[in-house]
This record gives C-alpha cells, sequence and structure tokens, in this order.
C-alpha cells in the first residue's frame, strides 16, 4: 500500500472542504461559539446548586458538557464522508479516481481521512476552548481521566459515523438517499451519546472504559466492511443495481434451491442441509466458542456473587414444590409460563430475534443472546458446585432432556445469524454484499422453518412435561 | 497488439452486459465502438482500463493482463469518461496536479506536460480559472488532457462529445483528430455515426454485448449493404430502353427517367453501360454511386 497515494486525494478532500461554506461556517460556529454557551449553561447550573453540593456538581456536569462540546462538531462527520463518497458519485467524478492507478485500499483510506480529521479537530478545538476558558473561569481543572475518557470516546464516535457514513454511501448513489439511511447512524450515536451523559451525571464513568471497549470492536467491524465494500466492483456494480424484486426473487429462490430451480424437501434433508452445515463451518465454531465463554462467565460471576447456601436447595425438591416453582416463573418477569406453548413460542421469538438482530448488528447481537442464557447455565452450575453438589447432576437434571433437542437448534439459528450478519462485512467469494445477505437469508429461514422450528416444538413438550419428572427423580434419590 | 480482448464477459448479476467479446486494437489505430445505450460500450472500456474485473474471458493492453496487472494497465492507459467529472473548486492547474500526482508524475513533469497539452487545447489562457466556470467543450477538453496527462500509450475515450451542443462538439471532434494526427491508439465509444466514420480507422458494431459487425466503413457498407449501388439519370424517359438494352445489369429500381443497378465491378461495367446508352442514343445526365450512409448499416443490424 501507497499511502502518498492516499494522502493525495485526502488533501484534496480536506482543502474541498475547507472551501465549502456549507460545510465551514457550521463547524466554526460550534466549535467557536458552542463551548461558551455551554460555559454559561453550567454557570447557571453551578449558581443554582451552589448551597448543594458543588463538587459532586463539578465532577458530573463539567465532564458532561465538554462532551457535549466535543460531539456537535464530531456529527459533521457524516456530512463530509456522504460528500465524499456518494457525492463523488453523483457528480460522477469517482470514475476518474478510479481509473488511476491506486488501490482500492488507498482510496478508502485517502476519503475516510478528512471525513474525521476536519470534524474531529474542530472538536478537540471546541473541548480546549471549554476547558481553558473553565479554567480561567473557575481556577479549577477537569480530571485528567474525564478529560481522557471524553477525547477517546470522541475520537471513536468520529471514526465511527466516518466509516459507517462509507457503508451506507456504498448502498446508496444519490446524497438523497444517502442522507435517509444516514439516520441508521445518527440515531443510535444519539442514544449511545445520552447513555454516556446519563453515566458521566451519575458519576459512573469507568462504564466508559467498557463502551470504549465496544465502540473500538464497531470500529474494527465497520471499518473492516467497509473495506471490503468500497471497490471498484461494487461502486460501479452499483449503478446497474436497481431495485428488481423479481430479480431479487429469482435470486433468492435460486439460493433457496441450491440452484436446481425446484426445492426438494427430501433433497433438503438429505443433502442440502449437510452442505449448508459445511459453509457455515466457521460462524458454528464461533458459536461454540461463545457458548464456552458463556459458560465459564456464568460460572466466574458465581465465584463472585454468591448465593445464599439456602438460596438452592435441590435436595428439598419435591414434583410438588418444583411445579410451583416453575409456575410462579412469570412473575419474575424474566421466563415464559411453563407449558409447551410458551416455552416453545418464547424460544422461537428469540431465535427470530437473533435473527433480526444479527441483521443489523453483524451478527454480534444473536451473539450475545446465546450468550447470556449460557451465562445464566454457567453461573447456577457454579453455584451448585459452591454449596458442594454435582454441577453435572444438575446439568443432567435441568438442561440435558430438553437441551439436548434445545441447544443445537440454538446454535443453528444463531450461527445462521451471524452468517447474515457477518455477509455484508464479508461477503461470500464471488458475490456482492447483496447477494451474499441473500444467500445467507436462504439459508437462515430454510433451517429455520424445517428444523429449528420443530426440533423447538419437541424441545418445548420435553421441557414442560419430562424435564421436571427427570429433576425430581434424579434429586429425590 | 496493443490492446486484445478474447471473448470477455461481464455479468451484473444475472444481467450480462457483455458477452463473449473480442476485439483487437494495433498501435496507431482508432476504432470505434458504436453501440445504443446499454449496449456494454462502457462496461467494456471499464473492464479494458482495469477498472472492472470480467466475469470471463481475457484481455490483454500495452502486453499487461487487466486483471493480473491492473494498476499496470490503469498507468498505461488513459481514460476519458462519459461525463468529465471535474473538481468545479479546482483551477485546472491544480487539478492536472492532482491527477499528475496520482499517477506518480514528477511535479515538474507534470507542469510541463500540462502546460504543452493546455496549450495544445487552448485551455492554457483559462488555466487558472476554476473549472465550475468552464464551458461544456472546455470540460470535455481538460478531461481529455487529464486522460493524456501522463502520456498513456493507449486511449479509450467514452461518448466523448454525447449531450454537447454542435459548438463544443466540433471542439472535441478536433481534439480527437489531433491526437489521431499525433498517432495515438484510441478506443472510441460512441453512438454519434458520423463521428465514428470520420475519426475511426475500424468500426465496431456493439449490440447486447456482443460486436455483431467489424470492419471499416467501406468494408461495412459492402458487407451488410451488399455491392455498391450505382444510380443513372437520363435526359428522356426510358421507354423502350430494356428491350434493346442488351447488357445483363442487375436492376433494383427504376423510375420515369431513371435506374439503379447493383454491380460488384464498377470500374467494368459502369463504362459499358455508359458506351451502350450512347450507342442507343439516349443521352445521360449523371451516372455515379448511390451514397450510403454508416446510419443505414448501423440500423439494419440494430434493427435486426
Amino acid at each position: 500500500m501507497n499511502l502518498r497515494n492516499s494522502l493525495t486525494i485526502a488533501r484534496r478532500e480536506l482543502n474541498d472542504s475547507l472551501r465549502d461554506w456549507r460545510i465551514i461556517v457550521p463547524i466554526a460556529l460550534l466549535t467557536i461559539g458552542f463551548p461558551w454557551i455551554m460555559l454559561a449553561v453550567s454557570q447557571f447550573v453551578f449558581n443554582y446548586a451552589r448551597s448543594f453540593d458543588q463538587e459532586a456538581l463539578f465532577i458530573t456536569v463539567i465532564p458532561f458538557s465538554m462532551m457535549i462540546v466535543g460531539f456537535f462538531p464530531i456529527s459533521f462527520c457524516l456530512v463530509v464522508a456522504l460528500e465524499a463518497f456518494v457525492g463523488e458519485k453523483e457528480r460522477s467524478t469517482l470514475e476518474p479516481l478510479l481509473a488511476m492507478p491506486i488501490s482500492d485500499l488507498e482510496l478508502y483510506i485517502g476519503k475516510l481521512l478528512p471525513s474525521i480529521i476536519l470534524p474531529l479537530g474542530a472538536s478537540y478545538l471546541g473541548m480546549i476552548l471549554f476547558d481553558l476558558a473553565f479554567k480561567w473561569d473557575r481556577q479549577l481543572d477537569i480530571p485528567a481521566t474525564l478529560t481522557i475518557q471524553i477525547v477517546l470516546l470522541t475520537t471513536l464516535e468520529a471514526t465511527l459515523m466516518a466509516a459507517s457514513a462509507v457503508v451506507v454511501s456504498s448502498h446508496t448513489t444519490t446524497i438523497r438517499a444517502a442522507n435517509l439511511l444516514a439516520s441508521f447512524i445518527i440515531i443510535p450515536m444519539t442514544l449511545l451519546v445520552q447513555v454516556e451523559s446519563i453515566l458521566l451525571l451519575n458519576n459512573h464513568g469507568e462504564i466508559l472504559w467498557h463502551i470504549m471497549a465496544g465502540l473500538i470492536v464497531a470500529n474494527l467491524i465497520v471499518v473492516r466492511m467497509g473495506m471490503k465494500i468500497f471497490n471498484r466492483e461494487e461502486i460501479l456494480a452499483r449503478e446497474m443495481d436497481e431495485l428488481n424484486p423479481a430479480s431479487l426473487v429469482r435470486l433468492f429462490w435460486g439460493f433457496v434451491t441450491e440452484g436446481r430451480g425446484r426445492f426438494s424437501l427430501f433433497r433438503f434433508y438429505r443433502q442440502d442441509f449437510f452442505a449448508l452445515l459445511s459453509r457455515n463451518r466457521a460462524s458454528l465454531a464461533v458459536v461454540f466458542l461463545v457458548m464456552a465463554a458463556g459458560l465459564a462467565l456464568g460460572w466466574g460471576y458465581a465465584l463472585i456473587y454468591q448465593l445464599p447456601p439456602r438460596a438452592l436447595d435441590l435436595e428439598q425438591l419435591t414434583g410438588g414444590s418444583l411445579r410451583e416453582n416453575l409456575q410462579n416463573a412469570p412473575t419474575m418477569g424474566i421466563l415464559p409460563a411453563f407449558n409447551t406453548r410458551a416455552i416453545f413460542l418464547n424460544n422461537v421469538r428469540s431465535l427470530s430475534a437473533a435473527g433480526l438482530l444479527g441483521l443489523f448488528s453483524f451478527g454480534s447481537l444473536a451473539l450475545i443472546l446465546l450468550l447470556i442464557p449460557m451465562a445464566m447455565i454457567g453461573f447456577f452450575a457454579g453455584q451448585i458446585w459452591l454449596v458442594g453438589q454435582s454441577p453435572l447432576q444438575f446439568l443432567v437434571a435441568f438442561i440435558l432432556p430438553h437441551g439436548i433437542l434445545e441447544l443445537p437448534a440454538a446454535v443453528l439459528a444463531t450461527a445462521l445469524a451471524l452468517q447474515m450478519g457477518a455477509s455484508l462485512i464479508s461477503p461470500r467469494a464471488n458475490m456482492t454484499a447483496g447477494q451474499s445477505l441473500l444467500a445467507s437469508l436462504a439459508d437462515f429461514l430454510r433451517v429455520f422453518l424445517l428444523i429449528v422450528i420443530p426440533v423447538l416444538l419437541l424441545a418445548a413438550y420435553v421441557e414442560a412435561n419430562l424435564t421436571p419428572q427427570i429433576v425430581v427423580w434424579l434429586y429425590s434419590r | 497488439m496493443l490492446v486484445e480482448a478474447e471473448r470477455l464477459t461481464k455479468k451484473f448479476g444475472d444481467f450480462v452486459a457483455v458477452n463473449e467479446l473480442s476485439l483487437t486494437l494495433a498501435e496507431g489505430e482508432i476504432l470505434a465502438l458504436l453501440g445504443p445505450n446499454g449496449a456494454g460500450k462502457t462496461t467494456t472500456v471499464r473492464m479494458l482500463a482495469s477498472i472492472l474485473k470480467p466475469t470471463s474471458g481475457r484481455a490483454r493492453v500495452a502486453g499487461l493482463d487487466v486483471v493480473a496487472d491492473a494498476q499496470a494497465v490503469r498507468h498505461a492507459v488513459g481514460l476519458l469518461t462519459e461525463l468529465p467529472g471535474l473538481y468545479s473548486r479546482m483551477t485546472a492547474l491544480a487539478y492536472l496536479d492532482f491527477f499528475g500526482t496520482l499517477q506518480h508524475i514528477a511535479p515538474e513533469q507534470t507542469r510541463r506536460r500540462g502546460e504543452e497539452l493546455l496549450k495544445r487545447f487552448d485551455l492554457w489562457e483559462s488555466r487558472q480559472r476554476r473549472l465550475g466556470t468552464y464551458s461544456k467543450g472546455m470540460r470535455q477538453k481538460i478531461a481529455i488532457v487529464r486522460a493524456m496527462l501522463h502520456e498513456p500509450l493507449v486511449l479509450f475515450l467514452d461518448e466523448p462529445t454525447s449531450a454537447m451542443d454542435p459548438h463544443s462538439a466540433k471542439q472535441v471532434r478536433d481534439a480527437v483528430l489531433e491526437l489521431k494526427a499525433l498517432g495515438r491508439t484510441i478506443l472510441l465509444c460512441t453512438h454519434n455515426l458520423p463521428e465514428a466514420e470520420l475519426v475511426a480507422d475500424r468500426i465496431a458494431i456493439v449490440r447486447r454485448g456482443q460486436i455483431v459487425a467489424a470492419g471499416t466503413s467501406a468494408q461495412l457498407k459492402r458487407n451488410l449493404l451488399g455491392d455498391p449501388v450505382m444510380d443513372v439519370r437520363l435526359i428522356e424517359p426510358l421507354d423502350g430502353l430494356w428491350e434493346r438494352f442488351g447488357i445483363p445489369l442487375n436492376v433494383i429500381e427504376q423510375g420515369p427517367n431513371w435506374f439503379r443497378y447493383r454491380t460488384d465491378q464498377p470500374e467494368a461495367v459502369n463504362p459499358a453501360v455508359l458506351k451502350r446508352l450512347a450507342d442507343l442514343g439516349r443521352s445521360v445526365f449523371s451516372l455515379g454511386p448511390l451514397e450510403r450512409s454508416l446510419e443505414d448499416v448501423y440500423l439494419k443490424i440494430v434493427q435486426e
């Protein structure tokens, strides 16, 4: 890779943005003017609350104000990035660039850098102005850790917005369409800032480190996705990519029938399903790893947060008391009613949600949905071990009877949901991101309808009717 | 051969944009790709310029494989895109500097070469003006300058005069003729038939992603429209001419005082016809080949 090419492109983009008053004037106003407004607001809050707890107010309101001062200018990352990518496409200035002896990656970096640099520079300047003004006004320093956290958060958010804008740009041919899709970026980002604000105002700055870790992962995913889809083939093919429902349906049906034209249930169970497992083996491996991690995490938490000794008195279980406890489970708010229908619908709902969330989160939320119950199993197994009982017996009694059906169904659904999300970042060989997504959707739906749902129904029956009897039988011996 | 394409195919999903297209282009030759919108001309050029990868088939440009040596191919060719694609806030000089840097040309060389080309295309006086203020013809010319800046071995010109007023189109056509005079190897995509006939050594007609006819303008006319047709005009009516004419003639049309015949040997047949008419005491007003345009060839192919 030749960084010189990227810097040449970045320099031109930056010069172009600096000459565009529609970008420069609002950024300048937000950078130079907004810190004073936030300072005035802080003054007001300070004077109002002087008699309460000035120190507490200082460590909450001021960092929050600084974060807001930093966030407004970086919202322009979206504008600059959309202009740099889809704007060029719309103005037909991109093709001459594509004809240059530069790689797709050099072009991507060359366009991503100025989308981040200008708004982020303005953001840093705004925060420095706010910091200096505050110091001059109050002779107080904002805590260094919080300052570092806010600067890092702002940087990561700017990168994420710009990198996401590239992804959005790659799927559109006009700025208008890109602006509409950009709401998928700005809305989650605004929600995130609200969460950060709540954390700062409640003096929970330590959680910001976890948010930063999440943002780093999100950045890696979105940048990788941008690198994958910002290439000459995708950009120019998109010109031909009108939404053609008939063509989409044909393509989708081709994936469903594995290119044979006709779908055969017999062939699916006998042949296609195993081919599907083979091509999704990487996702299956990730899901198994996540399950293991969930168990370990739950076990670890059990060691930290031990339940009171009498809370898990399995030796006292009788058929009546167990059924009574299970019937009362819905009152806890997180478990379904204990019958076949409720358990089945709950599991179908969870795994459908995994598919949907996987689609919008590059697969990550689907994994989290599986991680949580696995962590709960690990937690209770750990608690059982801590009270001197056999975790193996617990697993055999409570999990295995229905789990032997339910867990494989969950693994399959989660792996295919992960594959759907991942197909956007890493399309299958010789496929565009759209084709790859359709292929993964075809896999997910076939397996979900023809394997997961029947297995979940059987598992729900076993869980509602057989598992309690096995539990009682094993623990009453 | 500077350009060789063998069974190039490009598919976008189900849509076959280019279908097993083969062509060659010798050094110093100008080949015009003629075809309606959506025929696959631009996609062909994009594959030959290493912007798009062929779905199948192979192509070499300047001895380089368009897939394996994509970067080198992009350096070896100059591409004029259908729309000039200029950065309106840049001046001509800054614009050329930018593309010169991306083509890895030394700044002094870019300036020297830029000056030479800007003068040749009458843009030197406007070099400090923002490109947004240029006329359509000037924009296309600066785009040609951009494409030629790195002295490419092959130039791909995609619809260089489309959507232009006659004056701007003439400016650009003159520029292309100038390139021809300089001995450039050019692949010209157009649906402007007179333009193709004027500048190209050979013409290839593309339809539905395939070359359906190729050759010089004269060859295409002969192959697709048949032998030349001669038009004979007499002073008097034809009355009873054929009863006494005596020479076998492939007459295809006739009127009160005119007739047309088709012949593959006009050099031999035309003098014989004139002699016979004179012998019969008929006064000939004119005899000459009927003008057949490339448009006739094109429409015949496209309508098929």
